[in-house]
């Protein structure tokens, strides 16, 4: 189990980093530029604009 | 092909649908073809799901990455970027495996009877870097880079390859509207002249969009070998009769590499293997 665990921990910290980069991403704003793009029909990706 | 392992993939099939019909749940989108404007849209989905299908209720990580890359306000997309980092961590490419709905659609295409199956061939090692370029060039250089008059990037990706857009996106909306009809050019035939070879080459060939072009595999594929729900073989155990090489359709040897950056964590090898040595 402790091995397992051990083996595990690059993964866990990494994940961790991953989360840390949500928060900022969040705070600086760039979930609003996402959703932006979201809702509104995205020409590009349907091969019209 | 034995019955078993068909009946392993099926397994898989019904969580696969699942998944696409729970991240594609907005079904009034494909009746008044619309989509949904609300805020779900602010999440990102872990597989390939293109923001603008009828259906979809969140976005597409790699749209998403590039329109917060080519935004001249940011340039660098911490939230996507470390989104994408933690299912990575977490789960490596289980997310293909298991939740992308065009890896189901490459899957149950792959099923079509065709005399001669591919499972490999000259170049196919070499060919599998080529989504690390497409990475690196159409959603990350290209947006970053290649901007108009305002700073603003266009999703070169989405724009110019990106086949699960025009299946889930540009088909069904370009069916429901009229008014989008004259809009269409060369750029409409160009997708759909890649989706059709997409399409076919899938018959042939276990998903091959994957396997070579696909930029979010290929992050998602770097994490693989560290990521915390992974595959671990004990090799004391293991016989080396090879049945796990044999059924893997990414054509990996777990025995050599459990957890190959290909690996999609279908299952099928741990599902083969006679002493259970896969865990």
């Amino acid at each position: 189990m402790i091995r397992r665990l051990h083996s595990s921990l690059p993964g866990i910290l990494i994940a961790f980093v991953g989360l840390i980069m949500i928060i900022f991403g969040i705070y600086r704003g760039e979930m609003s530029v996402v959703l932006q793009k979201a809702i509104n029909i995205c020409m590009e990706c349907i091969g019209i604009g | 092909m034995d019955k078993r392992k068909n009946i392993n993939n099926w397994k898989r099939h019904r969580i696969q649908a699942l998944w696409a019909l729970l991240t594609n749940s907005y079904l009034l989108g494909f009746i008044q073809g619309k989509i949904y404007k609300g805020r779900l849209k602010n999440l990102c989905v872990p597989g390939l799901n293109c923001y603008s299908c009828p259906g979809a209720v969140a976005s597409c990580p790699i749209g998403a990455m590039q329109s917060v890359i080519g935004n001249w306000n940011f340039k660098f997309a911490f939230y996507i970027a470390g989104f994408l980092i933690f299912i990575g961590a977490l789960v490596g490419r289980f997310a293909c495996g298991w939740l992308c709905p065009f890896g189901l659609i490459q899957d149950l295409l792959n099923k079509i009877p065709f005399p001669k199956k591919i499972k490999t061939f000259r170049g196919d090692k070499l060919l599998r870097k080529l989504k690390y370029i497409i990475l690196a060039i159409f959603v990350i250089i290209l947006p970053m880079f290649l901007v108009d008059i305002l700073g603003q990037g266009a999703p070169y990706f989405c724009k110019l390859i990106c086949p699960a857009g025009t299946l889930e996106g540009g088909l069904p909306l370009v069916l429901l509207n009229k008014s989008m009809h004259s809009a269409l050019g060369w750029l409409y035939t160009w997708k759909n002249t890649i989706l059709i070879i997409t399409v076919l080459l899938s018959i042939i060939i276990y998903r091959p969009f994957c396997k070579y072009i696909c930029p979010l595999g290929a992050i998602y594929s770097v994490f693989n070998p560290i990521s915390v729900f992974r595959y671990r073989i004990d090799k004391e155990a293991c016989i080396n009769c090879g049945k796990c090489a044999n059924v893997c359709e990414m054509q990996i040897d777990p025995v050599k590499n459990v957890n190959h950056p290909e690996c999609i964590h279908c299952g099928a090898c741990k599902k083969a293997c006679p002493v259970k040595a896969i865990n």
